[in-house]
């Protein structure tokens, strides 16, 4: 815990101090980290958009059918995905793929003395290693959740279209009445605060990895393990935050 | 040079991991120009006192200073000047695996100056071509062999053109042959240029090829040191034993289990002893 503070303090020094004292960092390893991070993520977040796009609109369906209300079948779907589902499911895709990968690859350069080395070499390990991967990270998830936000409107609207009497006309005009942009907007701020919490999970993990390929697997299952934990309970507080009122 | 200050200073430097002493009171001094060979069985403390005087421990006690400055009091930021003024080999090499072999000898240089990338280009090559590497530039450090990634450590150690150059086992893993190219590549950068080198090694050839002095380390304190010429003629047992590499003598040939973790010749192995901490939890 004490690592994570510090980790987080000095993360912030590296991203909001020191380009001001001249100390810029460099952009080329951010966008390097932006594709791993993001672009090569956009097919396991659409396919995982759509699926749950999909079974909202089936759940809401057999639902709504009951009561004859099959019309409101896209406010469900459109509030959901925004608020809850969209933020949520698309970190676990990135806590999986990139999470894991980023606790991994800091773990082995560790162990095989790599960050050692940096650090002889007077290369601030912080600065090379950890800022383009927080703030790709940064970008990279709540830019998926948007995508992945649409992805899953267009799951829902095909239940709609070809399963059910809704129109096209009338998922779209039902969808945008039904949410407003506090909707997406919460979603996005989630999606940040969860980037942040999977990113430096995952690094410091990576960088206090002890005692070679065993230390990097049991970094490796605790970064995702507590990155899972720590982005499903701030979801319950950012919901009842942004949502709740009693 | 004896009016020159020393390029590194040790005294009274301890340390203790645990209740096991592995540095036991040294001293001593490196002035410029100088090549030092530290020399000891493994495990002796070797590579724990190199990482003391590039100040990535921090001593349990006494002194380290670096061109004249103390490091072992110094925060990150003035550890991090010190440190552009030195190269460094590590064992293993240490390269950064996902760069490629030319990338990893440019990386000082692209982080510390502010040259064009055609200059770092020509400076690789150049730095490579000394290693005797010309044509490995794109190629990844997973594949090229052991004794070729440590030869590109030493280049990149030497990108910066360093006024002191540490090595640790330049040599292990490295044919005959690119073993004496190293040796002439540290020969001719010390006593030409006038780099001062600091090398750990277990290899007695190359030791005493390049060497102007040599300290033996033994159970963390130094056994002998001295010129070449002195250390070949050393009266002490142990000594000869070393540097003749006979397999029995002065020090112990075979240790149990429990030497192993206790004998101040043979550093801890973490697996063993995470057995025994394992064993004292069970009931």
């Amino acid at each position: 815990m004490k690592n994570f503070l510090r980790l987080n303090v000095s993360l912030l020094y590296w991203v909001l101090v020191a380009p001001f004292k001249g100390q810029l960092f460099q952009i080329s390893p951010i966008f390097r980290q932006m594709v791993f991070i993001g672009v090569r993520a956009t097919p396991m977040v659409a396919l995982t958009a759509f699926s749950i796009g999909v079974t909202l609109a089936m759940q809401a369906a057999h639902s709504l059918q009951e009561l004859g209300a099959e019309i409101y079948v896209p406010d469900l779907v459109m509030v959901t995905l925004l608020r809850e589902m969209g933020p949520v499911l698309i970190a676990v895709i990135v806590i999986g793929r990139s999470g894991s990968a980023v606790a991994a690859e800091l773990g082995t350069m560790k162990v095989s003395e790599e960050i050692e080395a940096l650090e002889v070499m007077a290369i601030n390990p912080i600065r090379y290693l950890i800022v383009p991967r927080f703030i790709a990270m940064l970008i990279m998830l709540p830019a998926l959740t948007v995508l992945g936000n649409y992805i899953g409107v267009f799951g829902g609207w095909a239940v709609c279209h070809f399963a059910l009497d809704v129109t096209t006309a009338g998922y779209i005009i039902r969808a945008l009445e039904s949410a407003d942009t506090w909707d997406l907007y919460s979603g996005i701020i989630k999606s940040a605060v969860f980037a942040w919490l999977i990113i430096t999970i995952a690094c410091n993990a990576g960088l206090h990895v002890e005692g070679g390929a065993e230390g990097v697997g049991q970094a490796t299952t605790a970064a995702v393990v507590q990155s899972l934990l720590a982005m499903l309970v701030t979801n319950a507080i950012l919901t009842a935050l942004f949502f709740f009122k009693a | 040079m004896p009016d020159s200050p020393p390029v590194v200073e040790v005294a009274n430097l301890v340390r203790k991991f645990g209740e096991r002493t592995v540095i036991d009171n040294l001293s001593f001094t490196i002035q410029r120009g100088e090549t030092l060979v530290i020399m000891g069985g493994s495990g002796c403390g070797k590579s724990t006192l190199l990482r003391h005087i590039i100040g990535v421990i921090k001593p349990t006690a006494g002194s380290v200073k670096i061109f004249g400055d103390e490091i072992t009091t110094m925060n990150d930021r003035q550890i991090a000047e010190v440190r552009r003024r030195f190269g460094m080999l590590f064992q293993s090499g240490a390269l950064l695996a996902s760069l490629t072999v030319g990338e990893n000898v440019a990386l000082p240089l692209s982080q510390h100056t502010d040259l064009s990338s055609d200059e770092i280009e020509q400076i690789v090559t150049q730095k490579l071509q000394m290693v005797g590497l010309t044509g490995f530039n794109h190629l990844k450090p997973s594949e090229i062999s052991g004794g070729m990634r440590k030869r590109v450590g030493l280049a990149r150690a030497l990108v910066l053109d360093p006024e002191l150059l540490f090595s640790d086992e330049p040599t292990s893993g490295l044919d005959p042959i690119m073993t004496a190219v190293v040796d002439k590549l540290t020969l001719e950068l010390t006593r030409a240029e006038g780099m001062t080198a600091v090398v750990v090694t277990h290899d007695m050839t190359s030791a005493f090829r390049i060497a102007t002095r040599m300290i033996m380390l033994g159970r963390g304190r130094i056994l002998a040191q001295g010129t070449p010429d002195e250390i070949r003629t050393h009266p002490d047992p142990e000594v000869q034993q070393f540097i003749n590499g006979e397999a029995d003598g002065p020090m112990p040939l075979n240790l149990s289990q429990d030497d192993h973790e206790h004998h101040p010749h043979v550093k801890a192995r973490p697996l063993v002893s995470a057995q025994h901490r394992f064993r004292h939890k069970m009931p």
